[in-house]
């Protein structure tokens, strides 16, 4: 049997668009990409420029025994309790991790190190002691299932049927991240490359440090199921860096983000047709992809650069 | 090693004994599975330790991070070229990955302006999305043997064999043997880059040196640990380590000794239960040795430091209420010792109910005594008057002496202006030590007054007031 599938155009490009059926549920697919693309391109580029890349693979990392602690307590795989467990978790690993660094001679590169693999491995020997009544999977929050999403059950909110469960929350998220980066954007941009003016105007610049964490977190805990614990650094990352390649101004970057999202889910998606491998994994390797490119031949890139 | 396994499921399954046995069995070392797994987690403990106090210096804590993650695609291209999980091939296909790894992340830190932060992201994700990618085809694809794969996620100790024992033998050995050999250049260069450059060390080959061995540390405990926690075992027993010692020698062994005990810990612990992971309880083992030291330690300890502070402002609370007494009393000429709280409010600009509690904490120290029933010429509720005890009086006298000592030493000897003195001296009251104030009564040949012309109170003049009129 040959490792590599046949490359074949019909078949990768066509047939899934072929039916009615497959239409719909391969557009929920890409649906969810481009939302999980969108929400964590925008906020990687304030992540990234504050030279916290690896901040958001700390926070999902840290996520873990939040999901399975609100698991034993509240005993359901319910969005509430789950969001809540996860997101605290994911804002006391950011806690634990700003006050070894502040308060201790730890460096912030090793109580980063120190926090997240901690937090991981309680989430992950309490998940081995409960295997009898969890239902978590760990393949899933690994490499995430975003080809499942439209298995998701409905969300039946005050009796109205919204549809799709994960779609749902990856969307309201992806609202609400968008709704506050674009109204609080003089804020985050003064306080991610100037705090020390931010902070002489008056500003909270710590409060909206923990905001910012706050909706990595958010997001972070939305997207983990459509691409795992580990992939979304790859969105939250990849976008910005490779914009950067074209513009040194935020706003541009920050613009330049959507149109990537878009190509990364169709190229992901595709690719996944023809490998059949996992459908994350693949966008990741299509971003990686076209940051290869961008990096080689864009106007501030390596060849050009060279010559 | 099979039959082994069995006779552990049994077991479980028999009684109550079932603890006590289990930590029989692993203390005594009774079967092959577990002196491979406790010598193999020891090891392992130990070279991470080793190599990981270089990590730590040099702030490569995350790009361990990243070389762990970075290995995955290589793990699965090597089980691919050999079509089964056959150790030798895993190798190196990992070690092939994770050099491939270090040499992307050198290429976009010359070539390019993307952040160090950033490109470690870009080389994880990167690496670890191929990885998945093979990894899930692989399953499609249907190997017969493709089960064991899964355990370079989480690690899988009870699997180890004599084969990884050997691999982690022979890094341990290889990681001693290059720290001991360049272990004045490691120095140098980790500390002073441009220096040892200058002197002709071959700082960059070190450098290259030194990843090599961190990933060979890194693929020897992966199938221990398991891909993403590998890096923790580099990085949390040498940062604990960096918290008790300063000198590279004596932190390279503490590192060491601290890696083989969260080892052993992690493999006891998960011995007791059925289904403990092994690699993230020596994670967890490692963790709460750190948290531990960073809490408890004598002198840096941070609840240590904090019970310290707390006590001394305890102290200084006090002295300060005390003094407050004294110049209430010397305000009436050491006539009337009796001082109400609404005198201490003033004199302190303080609320009632501090200066009930301030209050309250002397009399419970024995520095001073409430007066009861007193008759007052001014009715006012809530009036607490006291007096000080004679312990409490010297103790007064002994602190507004401190103070106004310095004040004068200050004016005398160091020439500042008698406006100036009084700031510094509210804070080295409380520090000032016996012989200190010896020394300065000495230089200013006991000195009676202060420079805002207030008597320094000594023993022998103000003692025998103060207790006249208290009996």
């Amino acid at each position: 049997m040959n490792f590599f599938p046949v490359f074949d155009l019909n078949t990768i490009f066509l047939v899934p668009w072929s039916t009615d059926q497959l239409v719909q549920w391969n557009g929920q697919v890409i649906l969810m990409g481009l939302l999980v693309c969108w929400t964590n391109g925008i906020l990687g580029s304030f992540i990234v420029v504050r030279r916290m890349a690896l901040m958001g693979d700390a926070i999902s990392h840290g996520i873990l025994p939040g999901l399975v602690i609100s698991f034993l307590i509240f005993g359901s795989l319910e969005i509430g309790p789950m969001l809540i467990g996860a997101c605290s978790a994911g804002l006391a690993c950011s806690f634990c991790i700003e006050w070894l660094r502040s308060h201790t001679p730890i460096r912030q590169d090793a109580s980063m190190a120190i926090v997240f693999t901690s937090f991981f491995a309680v989430g992950v020997t309490l998940i081995n002691l409960q295997t009898d009544h969890l239902d978590l999977d760990t393949g899933c929050i690994l490499y995430g299932e975003i080809g499942l999403t439209p298995l998701s059950p409905d969300l039946l909110f005050m009796g109205l049927n919204c549809g799709n469960r994960s779609i749902c929350l990856m969307g309201t998220v992806c609202v609400f991240v968008l709704l506050i980066v674009s109204l609080s954007y003089r804020q985050l941009l003064l306080t991610s490359f100037d705090p020390t003016l931010a902070h002489s105007y008056g500003w909270p610049v710590k409060l909206i440090h923990l905001g910012l964490m706050f909706l990595l977190a958010l997001s972070t805990v939305a997207s983990m199921e459509a691409v795992g614990v580990i992939l979304v650094v790859a969105m939250l990352v990849f976008p910005c860096v490779t914009a950067s390649f074209f513009s040194e101004r935020l706003p541009i970057i920050l613009l330049i983000t959507f149109p990537l999202g878009i190509l990364y889910t169709f190229g992901g998606f595709h690719l996944a047709h023809w490998l059949d491998c996992s459908i994350a994994a693949a966008m990741a390797i299509a971003a990686t992809i076209i940051f290869i490119i961008a990096c080689a031949l864009s106007p501030r890139g390596i060849l050009l650069r060279l010559k | 090693m099979a039959t082994v396994f069995l006779q552990a499921e049994q077991i479980v399954t028999q009684d109550e004994f079932d603890l006590v046995d289990r930590a029989q069995r692993f203390l005594l070392l009774k079967d092959e599975s577990v002196q491979i797994v406790v010598f193999g987690s020891v090891l392992m403990g130990m070279s991470c330790g080793l190599i990981g106090s270089y990590v730590v210096t040099r702030k490569l804590s995350l790009f361990g991070d990243t070389l762990s993650h970075a290995v995955l695609p290589g793990i699965a291209v090597g089980f691919i070229w050999s079509g089964e999980k056959n150790n030798i091939s895993l190798l190196v296909g990992a070690t092939i990955a994770g050099l491939l790894g270090i040499s992307c992340l050198s290429i976009l830190r010359k070539f390019t302006k993307v952040q160090d932060d950033s490109s470690l992201g870009i080389v994880l994700s990167a690496f670890y999305a191929v990885g998945i990618c093979l990894l899930t085809r692989i399953q499609k694809v249907g190997y017969s043997d493709q089960s064991g794969l899964d355990s370079f996620m989480f690690g899988q100790a009870s699997a180890l064999s004599s084969d990884d024992l050997i691999g982690i033998i022979i890094v341990l050995l290889l990681i001693s043997l290059f720290i001991v050999i360049n272990y004045r250049e490691l120095l140098i260069s980790g500390f002073d880059p441009g220096f040892s450059r200058s002197i002709g060390i071959p700082t960059e080959s070190l450098q290259y040196g030194l990843w090599a061995l961190i990933t060979f540390c890194v693929i020897s405990s992966l199938q221990m640990v398991g891909v993403i926690l590998a890096s923790a075992l580099l990085v949390i027993p040498a940062a604990t380590a960096s918290l008790l010692v300063k000198r590279m020698r004596s932190y390279l062994i503490l590192a060491c000794l601290l890696g083989a005990v969260a080892g052993l810990g992690g493999a006891f612990l998960s011995f007791l239960g059925e289904r403990l992971p092994t690699g993230p309880l020596i994670v967890i083992v490692s963790g709460a040795l750190f948290t531990v030291i960073l809490f408890l330690h004598p002198q840096k300890g941070l609840l240590i430091k904090w019970i310290i502070s707390r006590s001394e402002n305890v102290r200084i609370a006090r002295e300060n209420s005390l003094k407050a007494a004294f110049q209430i009393i010397e305000g009436k000429s050491f006539e009337d010792t009796l001082i109400s709280s609404q005198e201490m409010m003033r004199k302190r600009g303080m609320s009632s109910a501090t200066i009930e509690g301030e209050i309250e904490n002397l009399c419970k120290a024995g520095l001073a005594s409430k007066a009861l029933h007193q008759v007052s010429e001014i009715k006012l509720p809530r009036q607490t008057r006291f007096t000080l005890t004679p312990s409490g009086w010297e103790y007064a006298c002994r602190i507004v002496r401190n103070h106004r000592l310095w004040e004068l030493y200050l004016t005398n000897e160091a020439q500042y202006a008698p406006d100036h003195v009084h700031e510094d001296a509210e804070k080295i009251e409380h520090m000032i030590g016996e012989e200190t104030v010896r020394q300065i009564e000495r230089l200013l040949k006991n000195p009676r007054r202060d420079p805002h012309g207030k008597l320094i109170p000594s023993i022998t003049d103000i003692q025998p007031v103060a207790i006249s009129q208290e009996t």
